[in-house]
């Protein structure tokens, strides 16, 4: 297929008949435009190119005052700490990391001067390490050098459990050591086809002042004053922050950019709700920039008309899915509802899966909700672009829906609700609260009535629903429920992580305390081949296709009935020139941020 | 008289311990815990997450959290935060500028349109004035904050452009460009808090002033002589302000409270958005403080009152 196609034109990149940018395009042709097209490259023995940057500006500052409007605001400024995005995102603007994800995927070199591949040397052609070059003469906002001191001491610090860093998962199982000041290696137990984890991008890449946090790691951690005010490397220095109402910054005249940044000084502002935000940067300017407008394109639009901004959005990889429980909800088994020892009534027919699915209006859900925010979709896996499955494709059709069931024997009864053998079509239907999902579970709810199903809809608050509350009977690892609608946002341009959780030994029950990630618990043993394979295979081409065969058997099996790729909606004035990527954080890039005059 | 302040004082402390209790076991029943964020967080493994609510504390068994938070809380430590890590007192003390600032001028706001309202209402019933002003109060406590707010955002920020609708502590001025601004950015809020509370505020003085300026001490100092304006400012007002104080005692707590809804709308960052986020966040040491300062303050001020009834009705003290 096009593994062959793929594996000339790297072919040709290589000897230099193609050039990178061809390569990309073409790649654009067979659908498999890639946010990770350079590691491809990288690992198929081509160095991955450092994205073109859009930056103007000539000169460092002039550019005034940057406010930014966050409406829940960062409560704390360690990036090892970070709960949400929204406290990466403000620890960000002072922290920074080895590299970062451009809008396309691409890595953007931040304080690492070299990107690692197999041409240069620094990554290992068996995939269990990688070296990374330092940039040399950057300095910490208090004058100290930066040095792979620091780079080691933040692996120290985060994979220490008694630091409790939110990041330990990413820095437990790696070994981190200095090779002279400026270079750094880090070694996998295991080949590692995704290598740009550690250090890399917003949420577990910022790397921390050695020198400042040395005395508090481990059970000292909560102690440090710089856990509050930050000294890092960014464009920006610290001057104030008040939890989850404002931070301020200045201009760091030393920054290791040139030209860079281009305004004076910064502001977050935190608090408040979506729609407001967006009216003051879209409506009324008193803003620059809206974080995380989640609002309904209608009001978006309205408030665009004649206003002083627009909305941006940046293509993620984020699905809005509903999940199939395959077991059984309503059936109590030693102590435990949705126990692996039952099988769902009625989704143990896969004539009654399929029909659901035929039954999701994405396009009208687009229509009446998501508008320019969203994009249909049959796939479970959206992105990045090669991973994205071309085998699927979606279809809302009653009529189908109901001739499947008719001739899987459920038949109307006397109430017009489908039955087989005694057990009535009767689903209960569960998402957390949310103006859009509400919104979807109605329109899903009328087609399916339509059809004979009857749809009980339940909406769960949602610090309950993504808690992992074990006493709680209504978070979504439970799932004492049918059917559930909500999303799993994909962190960074690479699936393994994503994907990784729906394999059998994963399954969430009491036993584990729910801390399982397989929540629709869904077996299957050629998914988890599949998923085993991938983690393992270091042919970029090859993984890709597993990852894709992955997403279909979940579309066969349909434990995911996906409702919309969604994308990342922001606001900013309209002479504001914001890069946004949907493979890092919003802040992740603001040293490349300038306004035209 | 001190025994009674002693007294009163005495049952002050059982009682706060009461509701210190009451609080606690709520919030510890209360579904949701601060880690859920991690639950979808492909970077914290379990063990991970169970580590964390070890080292807070967060399965150990209700009275025994109980007992560590009351033994804290009297050696002056308010703990700390477990969404900002950071200590809860700071944090409360970071946001209490801005709650004293706009919801006691909202208080004085209500105070000064209410009070002469009120009294030029109920000394000419049923007049044209009285009829108009019965009629704004009614329309005023009958429409909620959250509607005039944005209401008043619409009108003064969107259409007309006059007044900022995000409050900021950060404003960059000196001198009298700082006192401006801070007067302007408070316009909205304040007047959409203190136009509310003094809509059921006039109702209540006005009903006070009818029911003194219908005794017949007040026909007996009319009937000597006196003038209309005398009579109303130190015969009537005197006294039917007595309830009225206690009222705006009681409503003190809320001036350190904070206003929760407005504050969410301006964006004020006060205690009333503090305690919002911290219950949105389950950052139940921050809800704890914030609410048993609360309450304490409630006592406080009850206890005041009961202290101004003893002094102005000596006979209160002895029973």
């Amino acid at each position: 297929m096009l593994d062959k196609e793929l594996r000339s034109m790297i072919g040709q990149v290589k000897d230099g008949r193609m050039d990178r940018r061809a390569f990309i395009k073409h790649m654009a042709a067979v659908g498999l435009t890639a946010p990770l097209a350079n590691q491809i490259l990288a690992l198929g023995g081509v160095a991955m190119a450092e994205s073109a940057s859009t930056y103007k500006p000539t000169k460092r500052g002039g550019g005034g005052a940057l406010k930014l409007l966050w409406w829940q605001g960062p409560t704390l400024l360690n990036p090892h700490f970070a709960t949400g995005t929204k406290d990466q995102d403000g620890s960000r603007l002072f922290y920074e990391p080895l590299g970062c994800w451009d809008p396309d995927g691409n890595m953007k070199l931040v304080l690492a001067s070299e990107i690692p591949s197999i041409q240069n040397g620094l990554l290992a052609a068996d995939g269990k390490s990688v070296t990374w070059k330092l940039k040399p003469g950057v300095k910490w906002h208090d004058g100290k050098p930066f040095s792979a001191d620091d780079v080691v001491f933040t692996w120290q610090y985060a994979k220490d459990p008694a630091t409790a860093a939110i990041t330990v998962g990413v820095y437990r199982d790696i070994v981190v050591e200095k090779i002279d000041d400026l270079t750094v290696k880090i070694t996998f137990p295991k080949p590692t086809p995704f290598w740009a984890d550690a250090f890399v991008g917003a949420g577990a890449g910022q790397i921390l002042p050695k020198h400042l946090f040395a005395d508090f790691i481990g059970s000292k951690s909560r102690e440090a004053p710089t856990n509050l005010a930050p000294v890092g490397t960014g464009p920006y220095k610290f001057v104030e922050f008040k939890p989850g109402d404002l931070i301020r910054g200045v201009i760091n005249p030393d920054y290791h950019m040139p030209n860079r940044p281009y305004f004076d000084t910064l502001e977050m502002k935190g608090g408040g709700d979506a729609v407001s935000a967006a009216r003051a940067v879209i409506q009324t300017g008193e803003y620059d920039f809206g974080w995380n407008i989640q609002v309904e394109d209608d009001v978006l639009l309205r408030l665009e008309k004649g206003g002083k901004g627009k909305t941006v959005y940046a293509v993620g990889g984020d699905t809005e899915f509903i999940a199939l429980n395959f077991t059984d909800p309503n059936v109590e088994v030693d102590g435990e509802r949705s126990s692996m020892k039952t099988k769902h009534p009625l989704f143990s027919d896969p004539v009654v899966r399929k029909a659901l699915s035929l039954l999701v209006d994405r396009e009208s859900v687009k229509k009446a909700i998501y508008g320019r925010a969203g994009r249909t979709t049959a796939n479970f896996l959206n992105g990045p672009e090669k991973f994205v499955s071309k085998n699927t494709s979606w279809e809302f059709n009653i009529e189908k829906a109901a001739k499947m069931l008719d001739d899987g024997g459920w038949k109307p009864g006397a109430d017009g609700i489908r039955e087989k053998d005694g057990k009535k079509l009767k689903l209960v239907y569960q998402t957390s609260i949310n103006g859009p999902r509400q919104k979807t579970q109605a329109i899903i709810k009328q087609a399916c009535q339509k059809a004979g199903i009857d749809v009980e809809l339940k909406s769960v608050v949602a610090s309950v629903f993504f808690s992992s509350d074990v006493a709680n009977p209504d978070t979504y690892p439970k799932f004492y429920a049918d059917l559930e609608m909500f999303q799993i946002p994909l962190s960074q341009p690479d699936p393994s992580q994503h994907m990784r959780r729906y394999v059998s030994t994963a399954v969430a029950t009491k036993e584990n305390k729910w801390q399982g990630t397989n929540f629709p618990r869904w077996v299957n043993k050629d998914y988890d081949a599949v998923i085993n394979a991938a983690d393992m295979e270091m042919d970029p081409v090859k993984r890709a296709a597993l990852y894709i065969k992955a997403n279909d058997l979940m579309w066969e099996d349909t434990v995911f009935i996906p409702v919309m790729h969604r994308l990342k909606v922001e606001a900013a004035a309209n002479n504001l020139r914001p890069v946004i990527s949907g493979w890092a954080n919003e802040t992740d890039n603001l040293f490349d941020w300038y306004r035209e005059e | 008289m001190s025994q009674y302040i002693l007294r009163r004082l005495l049952i002050a402390i059982p009682s706060l311990l009461g509701i210190s209790v009451v609080l606690f076991v709520v919030l510890a029943l209360a579904p949701g815990d601060p880690f859920s964020e991690l639950a979808t967080n492909p970077n914290v493994p379990p063990e991970v997450q169970a580590a964390l609510r070890a080292k807070f504390g967060l399965d150990d068994p209700i009275h025994l959290r109980y007992l560590h938070w009351l033994n804290a809380m009297l050696h002056g430590d308010w703990g700390f935060s477990f969404v900002s890590r950071m200590d809860v007192d700071k944090l409360i003390l970071q946001r209490l500028p801005a709650t004293l600032y706009v919801i006691g001028s909202a208080q004085i706001l209500a105070l000064l349109i209410a009070i002469p309202v009120g009294v030029y209402a109920a000394t000419r019933p049923y007049s044209l004035f009285d009829q108009i002003a019965n009629t704004l109060a009614f329309v005023g406590f009958s429409l909620p904050t959250f509607f005039t707010g944005i209401l008043f955002i619409l009108i003064f920020s969107v259409t007309l452009d006059w007044l900022p609708f995000v409050y900021t502590t950060d404003i960059k001025a000196t001198g009298v460009r700082w006192v401006l601004e801070m007067i302007r950015q408070a316009i909205m809020p304040v007047a959409v808090l203190g136009l509310f509370q003094a809509a059921s505020m006039t109702r209540f003085v006005r009903s006070a002033m009818l029911d003194v300026i219908r005794l017949d001490y007040v026909t007996t100092a009319r009937a000597k002589g006196l003038g209309q304006a005398k009579v109303i400012v130190k015969h009537v007002m005197r006294n039917a302000m007595i309830p009225v104080v206690t009222l705006i005692a009681l409503q003190m707590p809320a001036v350190f409270g904070g206003a929760i809804v407005t504050e969410q709308i301006f964006r004020i960052p006060g205690i009333g958005s503090l305690l919002i986020s911290s219950i949105l966040s389950n950052d139940t040491p921050v809800v704890m403080a914030v609410t048993f300062v609360f309450a304490c303050l409630v006592v406080l001020f009850n206890l005041i009152a009961d202290v101004l009834y003893g002094w102005l009705d000596p006979r209160i003290s002895f029973r």
